[in-house]
C-alpha cells in the first residue's frame, strides 16, 4: 500500500520534471521559424486582432495565433520584456518607452494596420450635443465640475476615464488633454464596457471610447469642435478617414526587430484587401 | 527492519518539509517583496511614497504618493465591516442558538455558497444592480463609491464572520446557559448578557479575520468603487485601494521601473496590514483559548 504511493510520488516528479524540460524547449524555438505566435496588447484592439488572427488561420493551415488584451501599456511592456511575439497597440510609443527598450535590447518596429476615432459620450439625457477639444480638456483636467458652464443643467459632472494602463487613456491624455494631467477626481474603469454601461445609468457622467463600443449601450455620441470656430464634426468612418474629426489615432502592430516568418505574413494579411475589409466589419476604420 | 526505520525517516521528513512549507513560502515572498521595491529608497526616494498623489502615468511629472491608495482601502473596509458586523454576529447568534435544526442544515449550506461566489461574479452584480440603486437611494450623481464597494465586500465577510462566531458562541459551555435560565433570565437576557459576552473573543477574532479577507478582495472593489486616488473619507465618494491600484496596473509596467517598484511597495503595506490582522486575531484566539480546538 505504502509502496505504492511512494510509486505514484515517484511518477508525479518524473511527470513534472519532463513537463518543465517541454516547456524550455519550446521556449528556446527561434521567434521566427515557430508557427505559434502571441499578439498582446489594446483592449480597443481585441475585437478587430481575434478577428483578423481566425481568419488568417482558416486560410493558413498549421499556424496559430493567440490574442490576449490587457491594454497597450500592458502590450507594449510584454515585447520589451520578451513575453509576446507581436504587440498592438492604440498609441505610439512614447520616448521613454522607446528607451527603455533600447537598453533592453529590443528593436521596436511600428506599423500602422488601422484608423480609430475617439468618440465622446454622455447619457442620452443629457442636452448637451457638441463640445469643443478645449470644454472637453477642461472637463477631464478638473476645470469644469458643473455641466452648467458649459451651457447645460446645474448638475455635477462626472468625468469617466480608462485606467491608465489603456492606450486610449494615454492617447486621450496626449491628444485632448495636451500631455496634463488628469484631474484626481476622474473615475478610472477597467474597461471599455463598462464606460459605456455606466454613462448609459448616470444622467451627468462623460466618457470617452473608441468607435467599436459606442453601439454598445444606452449613449449619446457628442459632436467635436476643433475650436470654437470650427464646425461641429460627428465622429464616423469618413470624418476619421479625412482628418476633420478631432480624435482620431492611428492602431499600430509593434514587432520586436522586422517582422519574418509567420509575424510578416500575418502583417500582410491584415493590410491586404481581404484584412482591411475585417477591419471595416468590426467598426474601425480602414487605411484607404 | 532498518529498511521500515528508513522509510519511516524518510515519511517525517517528508512531512515535516510539508508542514514548513507554508512558513518558507511567505517568507521567501516578503524577501522577493523587498527585493523589487529596495532600489526605490535610492533613486526616486522613499518621502515620495508619503505624498498625497497617486499619479504613476503622465507627461508632466510621474507621482507616487500611495496615502490616498491606503485611505482608500481604510475607508472601503471600515464601511464594509460596519456592513457585516451586525449581519454576521446577529445570523451566528441565530443559528446556533435559536434555530431549529432544520433550519440550521437548511442555512448553513446557503452561508458556505455565499462565501463561494467568484468575487468578479459579485463585481458584475455590483455594478449592474447595486450601484444604480445606491445612486437612486442615495439621489446621487453616480454609484461608482466607497459605499458601493464596501456593500459588496460585506457580502463576502459576512460569512466569514458567521461561521467562526458560530462556532465560538457554540463552544460557550451549556452550564453557563442552564444557570442564567435557572436564575430566571428569559432567553433574550440569556443571548446578549451571557452566550455572547462569553464568546466575544471568538466574534473579535471573527471580525478581524473578516477584515483580512476585505482588505486583500481586488476584483469586485475594482469594478465599483470608481478608482480615483482622491483622499477622502466620504462614503459617497470614489476611491481606489491598494488592491485595485496593483491589478490594474501591473500589467503594463516595465519591471524595474519607478512604477514597478512603487507598487510593489504599495504591496508590502498591503501584506504587513493583513499580516498585523491576522496577527491581532491569533493573539486574541489564543489568550482565550479557543485555537485549542
Amino acid at each position: 500500500m505504502k509502496n505504492s504511493t511512494f510509486r505514484m510520488v515517484l511518477l508525479a516528479f518524473v511527470m513534472i520534471s519532463f513537463t518543465i524540460a517541454g516547456c524550455a524547449k519550446k521556449d528556446k524555438q527561434d521567434s521566427k521559424t515557430k508557427k505559434n505566435i502571441t499578439i498582446k496588447g489594446s483592449d480597443t484592439m481585441v475585437h478587430l486582432m481575434s478577428s483578423l488572427a481566425e481568419a488568417y488561420m482558416k486560410k493558413m493551415q498549421g499556424e496559430q495565433i493567440s490574442v490576449t488584451g490587457g491594454g497597450s501599456g500592458t502590450g507594449i511592456a510584454a515585447i520589451l520584456n520578451g513575453t509576446t511575439d507581436i504587440c498592438a497597440s492604440s498609441r505610439d510609443m512614447q520616448q521613454k518607452e522607446k528607451d527603455e527598450a533600447k537598453g533592453k535590447g529590443v528593436n521596436v518596429v511600428e506599423k500602422i494596420i488601422a484608423y480609430d476615432g475617439l468618440a465622446v459620450i454622455v447619457n442620452p439625457e443629457n442636452p448637451i450635443k457638441e463640445l469643443t477639444m478645449e470644454q472637453i480638456k477642461k472637463i477631464f483636467t478638473g476645470a469644469y465640475k458643473n455641466w452648467k458652464e458649459l451651457g447645460g443643467s446645474d448638475q455635477p459632472i462626472t468625468a469617466l476615464s480608462r485606467e491608465s494602463n489603456s492606450g486610449t487613456y494615454v492617447f486621450f491624455q496626449e491628444h485632448v488633454l495636451n500631455k496634463e494631467n488628469f484631474a484626481p477626481s476622474v473615475k478610472l474603469m477597467p474597461a471599455s464596457s463598462s464606460i459605456a454601461q455606466s454613462v448609459g445609468q448616470d444622467k451627468w457622467s462623460i466618457g470617452y471610447l473608441g468607435l467599436g463600443y459606442t453601439k454598445e449601450g444606452n449613449v449619446k455620441v457628442l459632436n467635436v469642435k476643433k475650436d470654437e470656430n470650427s464646425p461641429a464634426i460627428t465622429p464616423n468612418h469618413n470624418t476619421v478617414l479625412d482628418k476633420t474629426y478631432s480624435i482620431a489615432r492611428p492602431l499600430f502592430l509593434i514587432f520586436n526587430g522586422e517582422p519574418a516568418g509567420v509575424q510578416a505574413t500575418f502583417l500582410e494579411y491584415a493590410m491586404s484587401p481581404e484584412g482591411q475589409k475585417i477591419v471595416e466589419e468590426t467598426g474601425y476604420v480602414t487605411l484607404k | 527492519m532498518n529498511r521500515q526505520r528508513l522509510k519511516a525517516k524518510l515519511i517525517k521528513y517528508f512531512l515535516q518539509s510539508c508542514g514548513s512549507l507554508s512558513i518558507i513560502i511567505v517568507l521567501l515572498i516578503f524577501l522577493f517583496l523587498f527585493k523589487e521595491a529596495i532600489p526605490f529608497i535610492g533613486s526616486p526616494g522613499i518621502t515620495e511614497l508619503f505624498h498625497n498623489v497617486w499619479n504613476p502615468v503622465s507627461f508632466q511629472k510621474e507621482e507616487f504618493g500611495i496615502v490616498p491608495l491606503i485611505t482608500g482601502s481604510i475607508v472601503v473596509t471600515l464601511l464594509a465591516i460596519i456592513i457585516a458586523v451586525p449581519f454576521g454576529i446577529i445570523g451566528a447568534v441565530y443559528i446556533s442558538e435559536i434555530a431549529s435544526p432544520k433550519e440550521r442544515e437548511f442555512l448553513k449550506p446557503f452561508i458556505e455558497i455565499l462565501a463561494g461566489i467568484p468575487s468578479v461574479v459579485l463585481g458584475f452584480f455590483g455594478l449592474v444592480v447595486v450601484s444604480p440603486l445606491i445612486k437612486d437611494v442615495f439621489q446621487l450623481n453616480s454609484g461608482l463609491n466607497a459605499l458601493t464597494g464596501s456593500v459588496l465586500l460585506a457580502l463576502m465577510a459576512i460569512p466569514t464572520i458567521m461561521s467562526i462566531s458560530e462556532d465560538a458562541i457554540k463552544s460557550v459551555p451549556s452550564v453557563y446557559k442552564e444557570a442564567s435560565l435557572a436564575l430566571g433570565a428569559s432567553k433574550l437576557e440569556t443571548i446578549w448578557k451571557v452566550v455572547v459576552p462569553a464568546a466575544l473573543s471568538g466574534i473579535v477574532a471573527s471580525v478581524m479575520l473578516g477584515m483580512g479577507r476585505v482588505v486583500g478582495e481586488t476584483m469586485a472593489v475594482m469594478m465599483v468603487t470608481g478608482n480615483s486616488p482622491v483622499i477622502s473619507f466620504n462614503p459617497f465618494s470614489s476611491v481606489r485601494t491598494m488592491t485595485a491600484t496593483i491589478a490594474a496596473e501591473m500589467g503594463e509596467v516595465t519591471i524595474g521601473s519607478n512604477h514597478y517598484m512603487a507598487l510593489f511597495w504599495v504591496g508590502i503595506v498591503l501584506m504587513l496590514m493583513t499580516f498585523g490582522l491576522n496577527l491581532i486575531s491569533y493573539r486574541v484566539l489564543k489568550k482565550y483559548g479557543l485555537s485549542e480546538k
